[in-house]
């Protein structure tokens, strides 16, 4: 994937300014119509949802009091699985984005709320909805664009320290709420600037600790404690619940705005960008999910990751109602609506990892039968000189493009 | 949050204490909720929750009014006759907090109290509560407040001049205080069916504990003061107690204070009286982060609710404080006397935003 402004084929150079102002105008009154319409049945489901979030947390939690015996095992993790990704998704991450603050409820508002999750809403809340809601898909603005770790771009110059992309995305995935906390505080570039001593930094940074602190004393101490003689087995319920709960977070997170075919921008293409522009851009650089309605609520309706992504702040039940519109949108101005099914999609994220974790083009150029000799090229550009890595690198490009 | 009052709970000190330990511990194994949201799907009236109440009945009273029966939980403290309760329900799935005056008997012995609405045209909370509620509803409370009430020292006559849903805390009072003997009531209503409590309040004029004067404004017109003090002319030995419209109340206190018996005067206002409005501005909740425009007529506290911003709040008339927030920077109008407060940069002026407009681009710490 290049940067959308450098692609041979940009997809929207058949749009004039005047066709952008107009869909800008369309989305806002669909965005209208919404918010005209949000009420009791909407305020409902937000309360059901909690309701039986904390239902299934209660039940999960009683039934791994016994989590020695099998079955209890693993009945109370998959429960508690269950539980902590609706949490996390449909309940945290949509009250956090200021979602239900109309209805005025002080329980389910985004200043009041806190969630089951390393980071701390607040510094969530700045990182998630300010920073890469903003700048979604901007290449050096987006953190969320592999999270300041990854190469997700060919134009950054690859090195061999991306051979390793596919296997730390792994481990990012199943630690994914701690590396959204070290996100959330910028730790990579904290530690890089050897701001460390940085009292704002610390102060912030003791957040994060005193978060996790409580968290990890509740899934691995207390509730392994109540449990009595099941300790061992109520602690690795957790570990396993909690592991779930990222690996899933993660993948659906991977699904909206990285599977192949989501575009990305250049950092200077915002400048003075219109409201047209700015939903554009949202409509072009998110994915969706296609599937049931209940994969639709575990993700939190982030398989509407377009329609979240232009409205961030609509209810994420109403989503679903306006999507058939969206897509009708994108039909008529000739843009294409990015949807597939859960494993598809997952697919394509993994692949783009892999391929932008190997030199431009190497991937495309290697098949069944010339893969030893790609492989002896990759070696050499692994562990031989700068310029012997450039010319490989080179030759790859031009390959390809052949 | 949006109480006003401290709630005291009603458990005896040791066992609050011993309570709140518990759950302090009990946190630790819910984190980040706390146990009050698991308790709350047990009992949500329980003692030690958050203040509420579960609505048992809606009685109608009249056309466009009607008692609402509630069950508050544990804690509810009794009132005072003539005080108010606020009320927070969910209208149309958003949260409204309203004040209403209590009417009941103290005597009750089922544990609930109730208020009396009358339905405004176009009100959005009274006219869920007298057209829409169902039975079993629940919704917030704070504990009773207000000062209009009779003294310890009960006066030896009494004058009630009401008109409309003003009936409401008199009738808390009538209700509630048999001992007072000599008693004047000057109620206005558009007819004769329009009067809330009409039966009741007729039914105590004849057995003589009260004596009613019903004015019918539809047919007979509105009462000015020069009216009532020829229908009570021993007007100057009573105590007072008014509600109702705005303009009433400024007639009534106005011709007290022409009498010089303005201290013998006590009334109750359901909304403040606005004066002045001037041009708004763009309202910044600082520590919030939202901006929003507020017109030069709108309380700072209604833009904000709009706006999907959580606020203080308490009587949304002017009265009692409960929604005080220090302006840091810029100038509101006070709507009721038109006075302009301005804060410089590094100020603190607190300011009730319910009765204060923007005058122009104002910094609200919240
Ligand atoms: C201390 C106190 C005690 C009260 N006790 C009672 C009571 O016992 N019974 C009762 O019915 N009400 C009582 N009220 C009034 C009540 O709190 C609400 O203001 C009233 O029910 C209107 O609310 P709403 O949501 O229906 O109207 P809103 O939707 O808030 O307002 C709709 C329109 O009606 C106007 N309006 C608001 N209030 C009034 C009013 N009182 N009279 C005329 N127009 C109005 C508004 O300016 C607006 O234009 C009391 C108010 C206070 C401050
Ligand atoms: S809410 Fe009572 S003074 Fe403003």
């Amino acid at each position: 994937m290049t940067v959308l402004q450098k692609k041979s084929d940009n997809p929207i150079e058949h749009l004039t300014p005047e066709d952008i102002e107009l869909i800008g105008k369309e989305l806002d009154d669909i965005r209208q119509s919404v918010i005209d319409s949000r009420g009791e049945s909407d305020a409902r489901y937000i309360r059901k949802v909690i309701d039986v979030h904390r239902k299934i947390e209660l039940g999960s939690r009683a039934v791994l009091l016994a989590s020695g015996f099998p079955p209890a095992w693993v009945l109370g993790t998959v429960g508690l699985s269950i539980a902590k990704i609706l949490e996390n998704m449909e309940i945290g991450h949509n009250i956090l984005h200021g979602q239900w603050d109309w209805m005025r409820d002080p329980k389910i508002h985004s200043t009041t709320w806190e969630w089951d999750m390393a980071s701390p809403a607040e510094q969530w809340k700045h990182s998630h909805n300010e920073l890469h809601h903003t700048y979604t898909n901007v290449i050096g603005k987006d953190n969320d664009l592999g999270y300041g770790i990854m190469r997700v771009d060919e134009d950054q110059p690859w090195t061999p320290m991306y051979l390793g992309q596919p296997l730390w995305s792994f481990i990012n995935a199943c630690f994914f709420e701690y590396g959204i906390a070290a996100y959330d505080l910028e730790l990579g570039a904290v530690i890089a600037r050897k701001q460390t001593g940085d009292p704002e930094f610390r102060a912030r940074a003791k957040q994060v600790l005193v978060k996790i602190g409580r968290q990890v004393r509740k899934d691995y101490l207390i509730h392994p404690l109540l449990s009595g003689p099941n300790f061992l087995a109520t602690l690795a319920a957790n570990f396993t619940a909690n592991t779930v709960r990222n690996l899933w977070t993660n993948s659906v997170i991977l699904c909206g705005h990285f599977p192949e075919g989501v575009e990305t921008f250049e950092k200077k293409s915002i400048e003075g960008e219109t409201r047209g522009e700015w939903y554009l851009r949202q409509m072009l650089g998110s994915a969706n999910i296609s599937g049931s309605q209940a994969m639709h609520v575990m993700t939190g309706n982030l398989s509407h990751q377009i329609e979240h992504h232009l409205f961030p702040d609509l209810p994420s039940n109403r989503y679903a109602e306006i999507a058939p519109k969206i897509r009708d949108l994108f039909d008529r101005y000739g843009l294409n609506y990015h949807t597939a099914p859960l494993p598809k999609q997952v697919g394509s994220a993994w692949h783009k990892i892999i391929r932008l974790s190997l030199p431009n083009g190497w991937l495309q150029n290697t098949t069944a039968r010339n893969l030893p000799s790609q492989l002896g090229k990759l070696w050499k550009m692994t562990t031989g000189s700068r310029k012997e890595r450039r010319l490989l690198m080179r030759e790859q490009a031009m390959m390809a493009a052949a | 949050m949006t109480a006003t009052v401290p709630r005291p709970t009603a458990a005896k000190p040791a066992l609050r204490a011993l309570r709140d330990r518990v759950l302090r511990v009990a946190e630790l194994v819910t984190t980040p909720l706390l146990p009050a949201d698991y308790l709350d799907l047990v009992d949500p009236l329980r003692s030690g929750a958050a203040l509420r109440g579960r609505i048992e009945a809606v009685l109608p009273e009249t056309r466009d009014a009607a008692t609402v029966l509630i069950r508050p939980g544990s804690d509810w403290q009794t009132h005072r006759p003539g005080q108010y309760v606020r009320i927070g329900i969910d209208v149309d799935g958003v949260r409204m907090w309203r004040a209403y005056s209590i009417t009941s008997d103290l005597g009750r012995t089922d544990g609930c109290f109730t208020v009396t609405v009358k339905a405004i045209p176009g009100g959005k909370v009274s006219n869920h509560l007298v057209r829409s509620v169902r039975p079993g509803t629940l919704v917030h409370l704070d504990q009773a407040t207000g000062e209009f009430c009779l003294p310890e020292q009960r006066p030896a006559k009494a004058l009630f001049v009401t008109a409309g849903s003003g009936i409401t805390p008199v009738m808390g009072m009538l209700r509630n205080h048999p001992e007072l003997t000599d008693v004047v009531l000057v109620h206005s209503a558009p007819t004769a069916d329009d009067v809330v409590f009409g039966a009741e309040l007729r039914q105590l004029a004849a057995e003589g504990r009260i004596r009613l004067v019903e004015q019918h404004t539809d047919t007979a017109g509105m009462l000015d003061a020069g009216a009532i003090a020829e229908l009570v002319p021993d007007l100057a030995e009573r105590a007072t107690w008014a509600c109702g419209p705005v303009g009433m109340l400024e007639m009534l206190e106005q011709h007290w204070a022409a009498a010089g018996i303005a201290d013998r005067l006590y009334t109750e206002r359901f909304r403040p009286k606005v004066l002045v409005t001037g041009e708004g501005g763009t309202v910044t909740f600082t520590k919030n982060g939202t901006s929003l425009e507020a017109g030069g007529a709108t309380p700072i506290l209604d833009a904000a609710e709009e706006a999907g911003v959580l606020m203080p709040s308490g009587c949304r008339m002017g009265i009692c404080y409960g929604c005080v927030l220090p302006l840091r920077e810029g100038a509101v109008r006070d709507l009721r006397t038109g006075e302009v407060t301005t804060a410089a940069p590094g100020d603190g002026v607190l300011v009730q935003t319910c009765v204060s407009a923007a005058a122009g681009a104002c910094d609200i710490d919240h």
